[in-house]
């Protein structure tokens, strides 16, 4: 980890201190889930992202890639879910190639958790972990404050209880591929509709010992209709005071190139093939 | 004392067209109430990608000098100029490592990929958290008034002349409706072959 940069911390907290708010970061007002099944295992997510009160992104991916055979979903703040799935995919893949091995699922977890644990919850990621490895099929959740959960089904985000009453109402032990993604992508659209913190799709990733397969926009309940109209302006509508314009093979204009000539006998430079 | 963002004023937006794309800003400097500048642009142009910086000016400056500096030793190293994508990534990762001192700035990145010439636009929070887009990005005081308009207003595959248009009109009406952006606007309209800057003739209140 190279570590952060705090040089402007305490330009930022003396104006804290006189009564400035902190900036708001585009939070993933998520719904998040997880599930299991034989064989495999499902993670699902929505696709809204939201600042305060406004949807900055409508559709904007929270599944992330940590290894071809561990998903990451992520909730809470969108560049710390971001970052850390990458900083940790990254230490995976070093670690994978020193070790010739395949990474496993418990040492993203433990990665994961202790790199949140080392920041007390300042960083604000949220994740459920799932994967297939030598040991099995594994579904996690990550908390900020780096507390682990390992369960059958899982949700996370503001949607959680949305999706969890899905789950607790329909799931069953050993189900097949084809029920747990209908049952993870009923709990995404349980978050869609009932959280004001989720919205627009829902992204399916499938994880199973020989494959993943991402379903982006695996469904989407949500689409904008086409506008009855145009509004397009007429040409000349704008008020212009001045104009520039640059052209590319114009630049030349400005640029002399002159070839080097380098006398190819005599001492080159040793260079290693 | 109000938030950061929020003591300067200023807007920006971004918006893609067919084979081209867009970026504009309004031209307000102020300190709260008071207007200092009437000449304070927001979009800067490094080679080939535009970054539109709104938010606390100091900050403005100071980050807008340091990607020049960075996207320079980028082409010296690389021998080329940098990508719209690349970037991205480089404000992306540059903003998160102050992830717990900010800069005070709600960057828009817009341009044309160098090889295949696809337009491409994105935006970011304070924090460096990239929003990808396919039709627009808003950022600035008047971000609630942008989104406004160009929800209403965007269509897919504009052309260069009607995307001037829709943004100049997107940008021009929402900062009317904001007591802290305006007093005039810079859009730049990016096509594969030449970059055309005009210079908006907005309201002087």
């Amino acid at each position: 980890m190279p570590g952060f940069d705090f040089s402007n911390y305490n330009r930022n907290a003396a104006l804290h201190a006189r009564g400035v708010p902190l900036p708001k970061a585009t939070s993933t007002g998520t719904t998040i889930v997880g599930c299991i099944f034989e064989g495999g295992v499902v993670i699902a997510a929505d696709t809204r992202a939201t600042s305060g009160p406004i949807v900055a992104d409508k559709n904007c991916e929270k599944l992330h890639y940590i290894s071809p055979n561990i998903w990451c979903a992520g909730a809470g703040t969108a560049a710390d879910t971001e970052f850390t799935t990458a900083l940790i995919s990254s230490q995976l893949e070093l670690h994978s190639l020193s070790t010739g091995r395949k990474p496993r699922v418990v040492t993203c977890m433990t990665l994961l958790k202790q790199h949140l644990f080392r920041y007390q919850g300042h960083i604000g990621a949220y994740l459920v972990v799932a994967g297939v490895d030598s040991t099995g099929v594994h579904l996690f959740t990550v908390h900020a404050h780096g507390s682990t959960d390992k369960l059958p089904y899982v949700t996370m985000g503001s949607g959680s209880l949305a999706a969890m009453s899905v789950f607790e109402t329909q799931w069953k032990a050993q189900m097949t591929q084809d029920e747990a993604v209908k049952l993870c992508s009923e709990a995404i659209l349980a978050g869609i509709f009932n959280d004001l913190g989720s919205g627009s799709n829902v992204d399916v990733a499938v994880i199973t010992p020989d494959k993943t397969t991402l379903k982006r926009n695996y469904i989407k309940p949500n689409e904008r209709t086409q506008k009855l109209k145009s509004y397009k302006f007429a040409r000349g509508t704008t008020a212009v005071l001045n104009e520039k314009i640059i052209r590319k093979e114009d630049l030349g204009n400005f640029v002399s190139v002159q070839e080097i000539h380098v006398a190819e006998p005599g001492d080159k430079m040793e260079v290693d093939v | 004392m109000s938030s950061p963002f929020s003591i300067n004023g200023g807007a920006c937006v971004a918006m893609v067209g067919k084979d081209c794309v867009a970026i504009a800003c309004d031209l307000r400097l102020g300190l709260q109430a008071l207007t200092v500048s009437n000449n304070f642009p927001k979009v800067f142009q490094y080679g080939d990608v535009f970054l539109g910086l709104t938010g606390l000016a100091t900050d403005v400056a100071t980050v807008s000098d340091l990607f020049r500096y960075k996207v320079n030793m980028y082409r010296l190293r690389e021998e080329r100029g940098i990508a719209p994508k690349t970037f991205a990534n480089l404000v992306s990762s540059s903003l998160y490592e102050r992830r717990f001192g900010p800069y005070f700035v709600s960057p828009v990145v817009a341009g044309l990929d160098p090889k295949t010439g696809e337009p491409f636009i994105c935006g970011f929070d304070s924090i460096g958290c990239i929003d990808f887009s396919k039709d627009f990005i808003v950022s600035g005081t008047a971000t609630d008034q942008l989104f406004g308009m160009c929800e209403s207003l965007w269509e897919p595959d504009l052309a260069p002349e009607d995307l001037f248009e829709t943004i100049s009109q997107a940008l021009l009406n929402a900062v009317d409706r904001d007591a802290l952006s305006g007093w005039g606007a810079h859009v730049y309209i990016i096509e594969k072959d030449k970059v055309t800057k005009r210079l908006l003739k907005g309201r002087q209140d």
